[in-house]
């Protein structure tokens, strides 16, 4: 039982850590079916996270009831649902934030590449590193722009004063945060606007370079303007990685992802092609709720 | 019923605000009039006061500071319903009378000069004279007489005593002072040859001359020592007071001459702030009535520092264990109420825990140990300045704690969420992100225990205080910090001036001042923290500490 990640970190530091780069010169096989696969059947290409039978408690409470579902790589899948209804739960599960909530516990099993991520001998800080999170109160640390994204990369003691300018300027770039900060990189990140400093989340995420970005309503708290860069942003993320994004706004759900789950109650109601959802759900419950009669 | 404008009134919530505003009120008066009270005794002090001389009813002549006046008890008459008068004289001079303050009933006065000729003669001894000079000698040659020419004439010669004086201190602070410190040091380590049956060894015998040759090196200093002490007593002055009383003082024993009825307004600021350093830089004379404080202030700072420095750290990780790691349960709660009960504890306690746990215990073992050679004089087996830091370090680790504990829950949790989303460890969000925010927090607990500590005195008299401290516990002798050395303190220095001193009376102005210089300094620790704390605030914008 060895994550695929675990032997990829142990290669030099700096060729991991710069994987966004590679990843666009090498070839990527499973990139490129995936890819073409996806548009004409969304079920055929590998799932990178499988969820099997989960139940999720909070001491004696049931959050989440039997849970399946696959999340597809390179695509970007949106949870949505009334509050309450278990799906920030889940996308805590992903990468075990949720065990810091004392008394919390998880029955079935979450796959990640096909390795149980609740597995007793998995390293959580490297499933961290793998698996990152955008949360939705924006929480730049209270230091300086450049200290914020070089975070992760230091933690994975990345050393060397060029490979974190490189790394920092690859993860602003990639949030599309550089050309607005580049020239003050080095003051405090608070200073930021909130749409600005949500992007720099981003980018934080992004210099540990992760497989799976997780987006807990990241757009709740913030303006149109900034939302819809965001927005933008999750086309551009999805060639490098796959998402995961909560929302609260179902047209945002619709404009950004490729798969739509249907949380009610701590039960996954529907998920399928979000087209679908939006067009043509199975469920009456799903389209009562996409439809404004509830939520 | 209430009128209704009475009744519109209660309900607006008035009455409240106008309650607490007087509240508040309440609470700055005292704490003004209190600041209002010691600094005008403490700054008054150092003004240099005009001499009056009275001529009493009887052909008797008083000269002196006015200092007071007040009705005399029981003195009011139906002709004089207001009562009789009296004043309070501070005549100086106690060698001649014994006593520094003379009360004259105002009815006895028949005039009040402010002669321009009489002399104030601050001295090493006896405090001050208050008089006129007869005649100037040299061994018993007079070299000038009467008050103008024998001033003229002193006035150099004092300069030169000062000089003198001033390599006295030197020869015997710095000189002998180091030589004696390598002769002890010397005198140990044959002890310690002694204890361990290594006598007559290559060591033992270059040891002892090195001793020899250093006592040649001591006996020679003491002589230079003893003719600068004859040089101080070649010249005399003769004095008389108000009465025509005379007094015979060697030159060497006055420390300035002043004539504080002719000085202009400019003279006397440059006298007060002469004044002001000399309290502050120089070291107590005269059972600590005269003279400066700068050991007492010194000791006091050099404390509080060396008690922050142990107590931060014990009382900051005690904090992040039982916030960030131990589970929240019953037994934390218990370990909170106790923590938070010990920072109720009368200090004295604290003192008698000092006592016998570092000093007795530690310190005892200590030099059994390490300073065997000294026995029985104790070297850590006393009070020292290192066991009163740590005694109030003790006593003010739960204000710490507390502090601590608030500062890591107002970290956000996002921070932390967001720190270990990213693949940080607990320990590694606690060091980069947690700890750093909560540091304002921290430092707000040590502004506090800087407060309480300060001020502190019951402790300290039983683990290291002293009311005259031979040297400083921070000198140029290796190993530069003597933490076993005991300390003077400002908090002691006032009590002792202030009600242990033969003349309690002529003290009084010292003890204002030092109250002054004690809240002085907790002040500008205080502020020294709270700078920093701000500093660390901007940097961490958005703490909510």
């Amino acid at each position: 039982m060895e994550i695929v990640k675990t032997s990829q970190s142990s290669k030099p530091l700096p060729s991991s850590v710069l994987k966004v780069n590679v990843s666009k010169d090498e070839p990527d096989p499973m990139k490129q079916t995936g890819e073409s696969d996806a548009i004409q059947s969304p079920n055929s290409d590998r799932p990178k996270i499988e969820i099997r039978q989960m139940n999720f408690f909070y001491g004696s409470n049931q959050a989440l009831f039997k849970v399946n579902l696959n999340i597809r790589e390179h695509k970007v899948t949106a949870f949505i649902g009334p509050s309450g209804c278990g799906k920030s739960t889940l996308l805590r599960c992903l990468n075990r934030l949720n065990d810091l909530v004392i008394g919390s516990r998880v029955e079935g099993k979450i796959l990640l590449e096909g390795q149980d991520i609740y597995a007793p001998d998995v390293d959580v800080t490297d499933l961290r590193t793998r698996v990152g999170m955008v949360f939705q109160k924006v929480n730049p640390f209270p230091k300086t722009i450049y200290q914020n994204v070089a975070y992760g990369p230091q933690l994975q003691k990345v050393r060397g004063r060029a490979i974190l300018d490189e790394i920092v300027e690859r993860g602003l770039k990639g949030a599309g945060l550089w050309e607005e900060v580049k020239d003050r990189l080095h003051s405090s990140a608070l200073g930021l606007s909130g749409g600005q400093q949500q992007r720099l989340c981003i980018a934080r995420a992004l210099a540990v370079n992760p497989d799976v970005l997780l987006m807990d309503e990241p757009c709740s708290a913030l303006d149109p303007i900034s939302t819809s860069k965001i927005e933008e942003l999750l086309h551009s993320l999805k060639q490098q990685l796959t998402v995961v994004i909560v929302t609260h706004n179902m047209q945002q759900a619709a404009r950004v992802s490729d798969y739509t789950g249907f949380f009610l109650l701590g039960e996954l109601i529907e998920y399928d092609d979000t087209r679908r959802i939006f067009t043509n759900p199975g469920d009456r419950r799903t389209e009562d709720y996409v439809t404004g009669r509830f939520g | 019923m209430m009128p209704s404008g009475m009744r519109k009134f209660l309900d607006s919530g008035t009455l409240f605000v106008w309650l607490c505003g007087s509240g508040l009120m309440v609470s700055i008066l005292m704490i003004g009039g209190l600041l209002l009270l010691i600094m005008m005794n403490g700054l008054g002090y150092f003004w240099p006061k005009g001499l009056v001389e009275f001529t009493l009813n009887d052909g008797t002549m008083v000269l002196g500071q006015l200092t007071g006046r007040e009705v005399i008890p029981e003195s009011a008459t139906p002709e004089l319903p207001d009562g009789k008068f009296r004043i309070q004289v501070k005549v100086g001079n106690r060698d001649l009378y014994g006593l520094d303050f003379q009360w004259l009933d105002e009815d006895q006065i028949q005039t009040r000069e402010q002669p321009g000729e009489v002399l104030s003669i601050e001295r090493r001894e006896w405090g001050k004279f208050f008089g006129r000079i007869q005649a100037v000698k040299k061994r018993e040659v007079v070299l000038a007489t009467g008050n103008m020419e024998g001033l003229k004439a002193v006035k150099p010669l004092v300069e030169q005593m000062n000089d003198i004086q001033d390599r006295i201190h030197h020869l015997q602070h710095d000189i002998i002072g180091a030589v004696n410190y390598e002769i002890e040091a010397i005198r140990l380590a044959l002890r310690d040859l002694e204890l361990k049956d290594e006598q007559e060894t290559n060591e033992w015998v270059d040891l002892q001359k090195r001793l020899v040759g250093l006592q040649a090196n001591y006996e020679e200093h003491t002589k230079m020592l003893r003719a600068l002490y004859d040089q101080l007593n070649e010249y005399s002055v003769i004095l008389i007071d108000a009465n025509g009383r005379e007094k015979d003082l060697p030159l060497g024993q006055i420390v300035r001459i002043l004539q504080p009825n002719q000085l202009t307004v400019f003279g006397k600021v440059l006298i007060y702030f002469s004044n002001v350093w000399t309290v502050l830089s120089d070291e107590p004379r005269e059972a600590n009535t005269e003279g400066g404080i700068f050991p007492a202030i010194f000791g006091t700072v050099m404390m509080v520092l060396i008690m922050s420095v142990a107590v931060v750290p014990f009382g900051v990780l005690a904090a992040i264990y039982l916030k960030e790691y131990a589970r929240q349960g019953l037994l934390v709660r218990l370990v909170r109420i106790a923590v938070n009960n010990l920072a109720g504890v009368p200090s004295i306690v604290f003192g008698v825990f000092g006592l016998g746990f570092f000093v007795y215990a530690v310190g005892g073992s200590i030099d059994t140990l390490f300073y065997s050679a000294a026995l029985p004089t104790p070297t850590f087996g006393t009070g020292g300045i290192l066991w009163a830091s740590l005694t109030l370090a003790l006593m003010t680790v739960p204000v710490v704690i507390v502090a601590t504990e608030e500062g890591l829950s107002a970290v956000p949790m996002e921070y932390r969420e967001g720190s270990l989303g990213l693949g940080a460890t607990k320990v590694e969000t606690l060091l980069r992100v947690v700890i750093p925010c909560a540091m304002p927090g921290i430092l707000t607990g040590l502004i506090l225990a800087i407060s309480r500590a300060t001020g502190e005195v019951a402790p300290l008299m039983l683990t290291g205080v002293v009311k005259l401290a031979p040297s400083l516990p921070l000198d140029s002798y290796f190993p530069f910090v003597h933490l076993d050395r005991k300390f003077m303190h400002l908090g002691f220095h006032i009590y002792d001036v202030g009600f242990q001193s033969p003349n309690v009376e002529a003290a009084k102005p010292m003890v204002y001042v030092t109250t002054l210089v004690l809240v002085f300094v907790v002040v500008m620790l205080n502020l020294m923290a709270i700078a920093i704390r701000n500093r660390m605030r901007k940097k961490y914008v958005g703490s909510a500490v």
